[in-house]
């Protein structure tokens, strides 16, 4: 045994447990129970998976471990795939979800296996859990024959999706391009700068701070209506509602910000004879800005939240508020939750490009930096 | 604004008796400040002249006012009665003609900028084109034996070496005055000797007028051309010692075993007791 291997944990017995699964119903067919090796392509499927475990020692690397019990895991969340798609009813299929629980907890070790490795590999290891989950919602969907109202599964969510694109585009520009991106900008921006304001003139701060508790803690769903009737349907309305809900998030963490630059900092810029403007460019704004990603971030989902939940208050025919919003009373619900993909993935990306931003802009600060 | 003018002769005569030109006139100086229920007097009655090339040492316990003295000097703060001049000017035209450079407790180093952007902060506030400020800074750096680190952060460099930049920081728009306020208390003994060395040859070199705030002995007799040994409550001046006269301009380690140096230490050791008898 190589000195690797040696370094490498023992697997937890758990996903044996995919072992017993000969022993129950694997599948069903027109009311008939089938056992493994009634089905030969199943039977392959779980001869691999038990085949990867037995030979897990034979990669000298960790690295190589986990791509071979990875092949086991595929096997396994083809199986039931496989045989949907073949006409199988799996609902009573007990053997079937043995294998697939084993094969899940054997994911996990797979998991843990790439958590250990460096080199690019690493990032491997949340794309398979993320795969893993959409894997599970359609198999388990589509196993216990969930209706679709209350949770449609994921190949029906991508067929919406394509069947949708165009529209889905619509409503992305509409809402995100448009709405999110101009209130974003105004309510951050105008929080940035009421925040130098009220740093300039501290009896603003002292009479903003309250009115910013009070304003943060109106429902986004009281004033989104208020909003419409004062900015009409078009995107004005939306970027209001953002423009409430991101301002006082920014105008607190500025000045949060600000205010954290140290006194003997600001000495030193005061020994150098340098005034206000200068002290906030070459000092306080740098030891604002994790602050600042910090208000950035916050609001950078805010601002989706909003313009959503704003656009079922009135809008042009267009918009992700307003697809689900009319969808879900159509019971539409692929295209409802279509539209949550769209959303959900831009409130990650966005978040993600801030995110990445601030590790470039502020490599600097303790919790960044590399020797 | 007058340009740096000599101040006039002092009524306090320095301890040379040619007189050289007075940098820094310090005359009945008191600070006092309203705590709590009672007010604390920082400063009481202070008056000190400082010589163009003299290197002083503000020694004393904690709380004898002797980093707020450097700190009137320095316009950090505002004393309650008393005069104060720098090359002849109040405080605040000192400090806006950048006539100091100020060597704080801690190295007070910028972490989002290298090393040397680091040494060319005060000259780019002073507005000096980028290669000249490039090249002042490397010349400082490699005064106070850093060549080599320009591209580092200030993180990733030890505590000593840290505390060397801030020097060359100062020393970077070539002022006539050097405030050092205990610039290497937080540093170990070794690191503290090494950079005593290397701050007398750099005063030597650079003839900077230097008032240095500590709280060691051995590191005051060393380096000072002048010791002040000051009490607290309230803070005041005990004993002004001139250790030029004994001991040479240039020093090595070695000094401090001389009987020169014992005996200027136990002045100084004597005056602090006395400082100390006066409390509780």
């Amino acid at each position: 045994m190589s000195r690797s291997n040696m370094a490498r944990p023992a697997m937890a017995p758990w996903p044996l447990v995919m072992l017993a699964a000969p022993l129950l119903p694997f599948a069903m067919l027109d009311g008939a129970a089938l056992y493994l090796p009634q089905i030969p392509v199943a039977l392959a499927l779980f001869a691999l998976s038990v085949a990867t475990i037995l030979a897990r020692r034979l990669p000298a690397s960790a690295l190589g471990e986990a791509v071979l019990l990875l092949v086991g895991v595929a096997a396994a969340y083809a199986a039931p795939l496989v045989l949907l798609n073949q006409g199988h009813a799996l609902a009573q299929a007990g053997g079937l979800w043995l294998y697939l629980a084993g094969a899940t907890l054997l994911l996990w070790r797979v998991l843990a296996l790439l958590a250990g490795v460096t080199g690019p590999a690493r990032l491997a290891g949340p794309a398979l859990f993320g795969m893993a989950l959409v894997l599970l919602w359609e198999i388990l969907t589509r196993g216990f024959q969930v209706p679709t109202i209350l949770l449609p599964p994921p190949s029906l969510v991508a067929t919406a999706f394509a069947a949708n694109a165009a529209d889905l585009w619509d409503d992305f520009r509409q809402t995100v391009l448009i709405s999110v991106l101009r209130g974003y900008l105004i309510g951050c921006g105008a929080g940035f700068l009421v925040a130098i304001l009220a740093d300039r003139v501290p009896f603003l701060a002292r009479g903003l701070l309250p009115l910013g508790n009070l304003a943060s803690a109106v429902p986004v769903v009281g004033i989104a209506p208020i909003m419409v009737m004062w900015f009409g349907f078009d995107w004005q309305s939306k970027a209001a509602v953002i423009v409430v809900m991101t301002f006082f998030p920014m105008l607190i963490n500025t000045l949060a910000g600000l205010q954290s630059a140290e006194r003997i900092q600001l000495d030193l810029m005061r020994s150098y004879g340098a005034g206000y403007w200068r002290t906030l460019a070459m000092l306080r704004l740098p030891c604002a800005l994790p602050f600042l990603f910090n208000g950035l971030k916050i609001n950078s989902t805010l601002a989706l939240i909003g313009a959503i939940v704003a656009e079922f208050f009135g809008t042009p025919v267009v918009g992700m508020g307003f697809r689900i919003s009319t969808q879900v009373a159509r019971m539409n619900l692929d295209i409802v939750w279509a539209t949550i993909a769209v959303a959900a993935l831009t409130g990650s990306l966005l978040y993600g490009a801030l995110a990445l931003a601030e590790r470039h802009v502020t490599a600097w600060h303790p919790s960044l930096r590399k020797r | 604004m007058p340009a740096a003018q000599p101040a006039p002769l002092t009524l306090v005569p320095p301890a040379a008796d040619t007189a050289p030109r007075t940098i820094v006139d310090i005359r009945n100086l008191t600070l006092t400040y309203q705590a709590a229920d009672h007010p604390v007097y920082a400063l009481s009655d202070v008056s000190l002249s400082i010589a163009k090339g003299d290197f002083i040492s503000l020694i004393g316990p904690s709380g004898c006012g002797k980093t707020t003295l450097m700190r009137v000097v320095a316009d950090l703060e505002q004393p309650t009665s008393g005069e104060v001049t720098v090359n002849g000017m109040t405080p605040e035209q000192a400090r806006l003609k950048r006539a100091y450079g100020y060597v704080f407790q801690a190295p007070a180093l910028y972490p989002w900028r290298t090393v040397e952007r680091n040494v060319m902060l005060p000259l780019e506030i002073m507005g000096m084109p980028k290669a000249d400020r490039q090249q002042r800074a490397r010349e400082q750096l490699d005064l106070v034996g850093l060549s080599g680190f320009e591209r580092k952060f200030p993180w990733q460099l030890s505590g000593g070496m840290q505390q060397r930049v801030s020097i060359a920081r100062a020393l970077a728009f070539d002022p006539d005055l050097l405030l050092m306020d205990e610039p290497f208390g937080a540093l170990d003994e070794i690191t503290r000797d090494h950079l005593n060395l290397q701050l007398t040859r750099l005063w030597l070199s650079t003839r900077k007028t230097c008032i240095f705030v500590t709280h060691s002995i051995a590191e005051a007799v060393f380096l000072s051309t002048r010791i002040v040994v000051m009490s607290p409550r309230p803070g005041r001046i005990l004993d002004v010692i001139d250790c030029d006269r004994d001991l040479p301009r240039e020093r090595t380690l070695d000094i401090r075993e001389s009987p020169e140096f014992q005996r200027i230490a136990h002045r100084v050791r004597e005056g602090l007791m006395e400082g100390h008898s006066y409390d509780d």
